[in-house]
């Protein structure tokens, strides 16, 4: 499907180092390299300390990313920003939040919450004008108008994160960066959330990067997914061929590693580990592999071999 | 796994019609209303719910950690134990002090597990210690024993490098690891019960199952009783025997695993149990359960879940329904399980995937 389409967001070769000592370096983001179609979701799933969450902030620039290329929209935004390159950053990609409480200043009110992109770039000439968005794009994430009055302390979880996700859309950007947006809500929340990301999707056009660690929610919203691993993406395919076919011993055990809700089966069931050194597994000799237009594994020849024939 | 029985088993704690409410500045917030449970030696129960059901509220309670604008309003939680000479004892919990519970019963026999390992430990003390506490504190051991049996426990909680690990401080470790480093403090007193506070909450996936695989590791070999609260109803299906699902403070369906997973009755275990993202459905868009929990503050009259029902009768609205025997163990608070109540089929969706599971499961 997304073939002959002009990736939105081409991410190549992307490093983020952080140093910690002089003799210390962590190497957060090792190397990785993809794109995001537009209109897509691009699901970026793996254990904490994967540098998932890394990724999406040195592609927004909360980081300076150490090396590599980010080509957004034709616009290049890595290395030293141009100041139209990055007022085109800002305007047009958006960020939610994992955690709904921290994220929102709990002096404001949720309305100047919401307009506080519009007020920065001058986007509107009237405060009518500006309440008018507002307004508009609280009905989409369904709060009430009334609300916009309260402040964030006044709402229940899955209301602040809609909350969060009104001041990422009030711009109208072209790609979301939502990182664990649904981890802290309840499970039937979660749902409430990501329909509702799935309708403004539908209605807009926007393209979502999605991160999370919850492989079964990412199923429901993802068109493609990127399996991280210690920094590198270990895997990368359509949602049908890693849930159908996958290949890295990672992404296996990250699939059976999902709790499924029945009781007999269940209970017999025990997850597959998976241990980079026990596998002798290199990520940095490795090189990608293709299976299909989409599907791609990181791995050495001889790794694929093993893999591919048990 | 063979089959938990529960009248083979003795009880250990029975919880009747408790009734907890908290004062606060805006109003009284009846939290818990009317909660029966019982607890069977070597079971696991689960206590399911959306927050600001109850479910803490009800383990905090037996800890005796309740907070401090907390009332008891009304029943009781007896608790049978035995001391070390084999006599028994019957504790009414609610009729003793905090204080009472915290030197007699907290650590020796009841010990918890907190969802965040970050916060339940002490950031200045060295792992070792921090084990070697509770065991100084609640038995006259030396602490050459103390520290042996310390490091028993974190080889029991599977951490490869026990001596290594016991001069360590939380912050070196990773979330895993410090959740098993709890786990082993938890355990370091021989509790019978175990309540494990959403334990896995805050860890990933993998982890998570390594962490359920080692807590049922040791149940199985000390034949305790484990009490888990958490609202993914995946780690209930791999760790219960018995369920009980709580919203708005009351529980509206309980019984064995197998009753409540696979023959829900009640509309909103129907929810909860659709909105559980699954892996091999290839619908595009999952099932929410509309509306929010309602507030405690006001009083409920009626089904506390009538407001979000597609299925409520109108006596929802005007009458709390009674606990109805369904069969088995299986007890379900909703008057669409009245005699006289109309014919309520599940939603389709639902119905499918029950069929499926069963099919995987080879049971009719």
């Amino acid at each position: 499907m997304s073939e002959n389409r002009k990736p939105l967001l081409h991410v190549e070769n992307l490093k983020q180092y952080f140093r910690i000592s002089r003799k210390q370096v962590t190497k957060a983001v090792d190397g990785i390299s993809f794109d995001i179609y537009e209109g897509e979701t691009y699901g970026l799933v793996g254990e904490s300390g994967s540098g998932k969450s890394t990724t999406g902030r040195s592609i927004i620039r909360l980081y300076e990313p150490t090396d590599g290329k980010i080509i957004f929209n034709g616009h290049d935004i890595s290395g030293k920003l141009t100041k139209e390159d990055e007022q085109y950053l800002r305007m047009n990609m958006a960020m939610i939040f994992q955690d709904p409480m921290a994220c929102l200043n709990p002096r404001k009110k949720v309305k100047e919450i919401i307009a506080e992109g519009l007020e920065i770039h001058k986007l509107c000439k009237s405060q009518e004008e500006i309440d008018a968005k507002v307004n508009d794009v609280l009905d989409r994430v369904g709060l009430s108008r009334e609300q916009a009055t309260r402040f964030p302390h006044q709402f229940s979880g899955g209301q602040r994160q809609r909350v969060g996700i009104a001041r990422a859309l009030v711009m109208n950007p072209k790609l979301v960066i939502a990182d664990e947006c649904i981890s802290a809500l309840d499970v039937s929340i979660q749902a409430q959330v990501v329909n509702l990301m799935k309708d403004i999707q539908d209605d807009m056009g926007t393209t979502y990067l999605f991160i999370a660690h919850d492989l079964s929610m990412v199923k429901y919203i993802s068109d493609r997914i990127g399996v991280m691993h210690l920094g590198h993406i270990v895997e990368t395919g359509t949602t049908d061929e890693i849930f159908a076919n996958p290949i890295h011993p990672y992404t296996i055990s990250l699939l059976s590693a999902i709790p499924h809700p029945n009781p007999i089966v269940e209970k017999k069931r025990v997850a597959i580990s998976y241990n980079k050194d026990e596998e002798g597994v290199d990520y940095n000799a490795g090189h990608e592999h293709s299976f299909s237009e989409t599907h791609k594994v990181l791995a050495t020849d001889e790794e694929i071999e093993r893999w591919t024939n048990r | 796994m063979a089959k938990f029985k529960r009248d083979k088993n003795e009880r250990v704690l029975s919880i009747r019609d408790l009734n907890i409410s908290f004062k606060t500045n805006f109003g009284t917030v009846r939290a818990i209303r009317g909660v029966r449970l019982d607890l069977f030696q070597g079971e696991t129960i689960a206590i399911v719910g959306e927050s600001g059901s109850g479910k803490s509220v009800t383990v905090k309670t037996m800890m005796g950690i309740l907070d401090s604008n907390g009332m008891i309003d009304s029943g009781s939680i007896m608790y049978k134990c035995k001391d070390k000479d084999g006599v028994e004892h019957e504790y009414d919990l609610v009729k003793m002090s905090q204080k009472d519970i915290r030197y007699k019963l907290c650590g020796k026999h009841i010990a918890m597990v907190f969802q965040d390992p970050m916060t339940s430990l002490d950031p200045t003390m060295q792992i070792g210690k921090q084990i070697m506490e509770p065991i100084l504190e609640h038995e006259e051991v030396s602490k050459k024993e103390a520290a042996d049996r310390a490091l028993q426990l974190l080889d029991e909680v599977g951490i490869s490098e026990p001596a290594k690990t016991f001069r360590q401080y939380p912050h070196e470790l990773s979330g895993g690891m410090r959740q098993r480093v709890v786990i082993a403090i938890a355990m370091a007193c021989d509790p019978d019960i175990l309540i494990c506070d959403e334990p896995t909450t805050a860890l990933d996936v993998t982890i998570q199952a390594k962490i359920l695989e080692k807590i049922k590791e040791i149940q199985l070999k000390k034949n305790i009783s484990v009490i888990y609260i958490t609202h993914d109803l995946g780690v209930v299906a791999k760790v219960a025997d018995y369920v009980a699902v709580m919203y708005a403070g009351r529980i509206v369906e309980k019984g064995n695993i197998n009753e409540v997973f696979y023959d829900p009755r009640h509309p909103y275990t129907w929810g909860l149990l659709s909105s559980m993202p699954d892996v091999d459905t290839d619908s595009d868009r999952l099932f929410a359960i509309p509306g929010t929990p309602p507030n405690l503050m006001e009083e409920i009259k009626g089904d506390a879940f009538a407001p979000r029902n597609p299925y409520a009768l109108k006596i929802d609205y005007r009458e709390e329904p009674p606990m109805y025997d369904v069969g088995g163990q299986h007890r379900v608070a909703s008057w669409l399980c009245d005699p006289n109540a109309p014919k309520v089929e599940l939603p389709e969706e639902l119905k499918v995937r029950i069929a499926k599971m069963k099919k995987e499961a080879g049971v009719q």
